[in-house]
């Protein structure tokens, strides 16, 4: 098998030397399946981006893996192995983002992926050498939180969260915060994404009487635990994560999740950023070209990561370009070793300056804190 | 937990368990009449439930192009199967059932706007779409296999199901939608918060029982419906046609299914991967009733529901496990008692 994939890849150089220049991209993206509210919009802005950096040309290639390990890690194998290409962007999610991480370090290609877990990119060690990220740590946006609540003087929190890896992680990511902070957590109950009530999991939590609630849900599934809160007529502050930070969101939970409050990346408010937040240009200029081309208020927090994947790229690139021609294993070494090297690269979701120890680089200048006010974002101070 | 928690609980149980009878009761009509495990049938509650979200949105939704298209293989089917046969009156027949209704159904969506008016017209336009569905499935994918095995039967369900969650995400994208409840009717009954959507479910969940025992009881086609259930051979030799009743029982339960997807999205956000679970919930309670007995099937329904939403309140963690380890000790008391009969084949 091995002599003849070496056999095809000979002959496939033999056919292929005058696009040498072209670089080539693929994206393993969640189109389908349970990530598909993220995918989506990734695959959307992948192929807004310029498909020419430095007199290199690029290519996209974009796969779906359906939300699915397994099939990520199919995709990635295709991709590296039939397309050759010299970065792999994905995926959407982070079960299959976990599992691209070996097959990133044993082909040794380098690897943006576009979830949330801090576990893809740290610590920075073997196969994870090879593997950088754009989405938000969940810490980053639960220090967030935590001060928040802090500062509005809540003592007692009520959790509800999703019954999987979404709900374990953060939970085990907002604890020793609030812990920090002196918050007790009076109430921890789950629910499934698919579930039709959580009246029961309110009354547990409204009866311990929190001074507020924390719903860890991602996207619309995120409104259900709100509506029961309005429905138990509860006062207190409502926290969300930034998974809900789409425009389906607001479609499905109407009046019941006004007054929310969440931390999100700044292209969720890019208009209401003050003048001098780093990233106000180019989180304005994404959204512009985003919404052109998909409607007004079609823009969302997923796709800004597929796009800040893209502008880390187009900065790695010209660098590694120096050193070795591209669809060469050196040129993916050399890329890896340009990706780690950027530094102060602004982009959507803040500043990212990368270190051999941090792979995503951001601080608090990736997120801003914004509450639901009549059915739109508003930026808090 | 005080008595109100406890009054609270027990009607959200009542609720969702009325949600879950009616599916049971569709799986049960089905799996009695042709043998088949019905897995799809939750997806016509995320169809129903979307279709008429889209409705109300003044959209048009995809599920009419899907009845289109199916009616179109339908009609070439039946034609296939009556070849022998074919009469003036016969093939009138055939192409009212696949080429007309859905082209009438197909252009009173394109042409009319029901984003406004009543919802009960909204509630009717969604049956309309989504019911002929079952129909054509069973004339397309069913019955040519009408004869094999259980098993082979089941395969195909869960094949057609994974096709059916694919086309409802082309349809409906990966974002849920609620709809407009029926009745905004709000009634306070001490710790009680009684709304009249949940009153509509419990009440048309009972009409429908109501109903499906008048039919089978009173009516012709009810009886034959039986008698196919009974004794697939034995009703053929006294002329019931177990092609009509075939598609007589996925139209009734396809029907069901729809309306309690109608019914349900208006409490909650539906998907259109969530009518698996709510289905799933309601074949609990069907294996219960051993996928033959409609009440037996209805109460567990209704246990299914209160047990989960007590379950939410004790161990929200453990919800789902509870659920789906009831199936358990049923299958486990069943085996003991039911002397172990061959499959038919």
């Amino acid at each position: 098998m091995k002599a003849l994939f070496a056999a095809l890849l000979g002959t496939a150089a033999l056919v292929v030397p005058a696009t040498a220049q072209t670089v080539k991209i693929g994206a393993v993206i969640s189109e389908t399946g349970p990530g598909a509210s993220l995918g989506i919009p990734e695959a959307n802005s992948l192929r807004l981006l310029p498909t020419e950096v430095d007199g290199h040309d690029i290519q996209y290639i974009i796969l779906d893996d359906g939300s699915d390990a397994t099939r990520a890690v199919t995709a990635m194998r295709k991709l590296v192995a039939e397309d050759r290409v010299d970065a792999v962007i994905g995926s959407s999610v982070t079960p299959a983002s976990l599992a691209m991480v070996e097959v990133a370090g044993e082909l040794q290609v380098p690897t943006i992926s576009l979830a949330g877990s801090a576990a893809i990119v740290t610590p920075v060690e073997g196969a994870r050498e090879w593997m950088f990220k754009t989405a938000q740590n969940d810490a980053l946006m639960a220090g967030a939180i935590a001060d928040h609540m802090a500062a509005n003087e809540v003592e007692t929190v009520g959790i509800i969260a999703f019954s999987d890896s979404y709900g374990d992680n953060w939970i085990s990511v907002v604890t020793p915060l609030l812990e920090e902070k002196g918050i007790e957590i009076v109430a921890s109950e789950r629910y499934a994404r698919t579930d039709t009530s959580v009246t029961g999991q309110m009354l547990r939590v409204t009866s311990s009487r929190p001074d507020a609630v924390f719903v860890i849900g991602a996207g619309t599934p995120a409104v259900l635990p709100q509506q029961a809160l309005v429905q138990r007529n509860y006062q207190g502050l409502v926290y969300q994560t930034h998974g809900v930070a789409n425009s389906d969101f607001l479609r499905v939970g109407g009046a019941a999740v006004n007054g929310a409050i969440m931390p999100v990346g700044p292209v969720v408010v890019a208009e209401q950023l003050p003048d001098d937040h780093p990233s106000k240009e180019a989180a304005v200029a994404y959204k512009e070209s985003y919404e052109a081309a998909h409607g007004a208020g079609s823009v969302s927090a997923f796709g800004s990561y597929a796009h800040d994947a893209g502008i880390l790229l187009q900065n790695a690139i010209p660098v590694a370009a120096r050193s070795a021609e591209p669809g060469t294993p050196e040129f993916r070494a050399a890329l890896r070793d340009a990706l780690e090297g950027l530094s102060d690269v602004t982009y959507v979701n803040g500043v990212a300056t990368m270190s051999p120890t941090d792979h995503i680089g951001q601080d608090e200048r990736a997120r801003v804190i914004v509450t639901i006010e009549d059915g739109g974002w508003k930026l808090l101070p | 937990m005080d008595f109100s928690i406890f009054l609270i609980l027990l009607q959200d149980g009542v609720v969702n368990g009325a949600i879950y009878a009616l599916l049971a009761l569709g799986l049960v009509l089905i799996f009695t009449v042709t043998r088949i495990v019905f897995v799809p049938i939750g997806d016509f509650v995320s169809y129903g439930a979307l279709t008429l979200a889209a409705l109300e949105a003044g959209r048009a939704p995809g599920t009419v192009w899907l009845l289109l298209i199916l009616g179109g293989l339908s009609t070439l089917i039946s034609f296939w199967f009556a070849r022998n046969g074919l009469t003036a009156a016969r093939v009138a027949r055939i192409l009212g059932e696949g080429v007309v209704l859905p082209l009438v159904v197909f252009l009173a969506i394109r042409t009319f706007s029901f984003a406004e008016g009543s919802q009960y017209v909204r509630v009717l336009a969604a049956l309309a779409v989504v019911t002929p569905i079952g129909l054509y499935l069973y004339n397309i994918v069913y019955r040519p296999i009408a004869h094999a095995s259980v098993l082979v039967l089941l395969v195909v369900s869960v094949a057609l199901h994974l096709a059916m969650v694919g086309l409802g995400l082309v349809f409906f994208g990966a974002e849920g939608s609620g709809t407009q409840p029926l009745s905004t009717l709000t009634l306070e009954l001490g710790p009680l918060f009684l709304t009249g959507q949940a009153i509509a479910v419990v009440a048309v969940t009972l009409a429908l029982i109501a109903g499906l025992f008048v039919f089978f009881d009173r009516t012709l086609m009810g009886k034959a419906l039986r008698a196919t259930a009974v004794n697939r051979l034995g009703a053929r030799l006294v002329g019931v046609s177990p092609v009509l009743c075939g598609k007589l029982g996925f139209v009734l339960a396809t029907a069901i299914a729809t309306l309690s997807g109608i019914l349900v999205s208006s409490l909650t956000t539906i998907y259109y991967d969530t009518g698996f679970i709510i289905a799933l919930k309601g074949f609990v309670a069907a294996i219960v009733g051993g996928l033959v007995s409609y009440p037996i099937s209805a109460l567990a329904a209704v246990l299914v529901g209160v047990v989960e939403a007590f379950s939410s309140f004790y161990a929200s963690a453990f919800k789902e496990v509870i659920i789906f380890m009831m199936i358990i000790p049923v299958l486990l008391w069943r085996s003991f008692r039911t002397p172990v009969v061959e499959d038919e084949e």
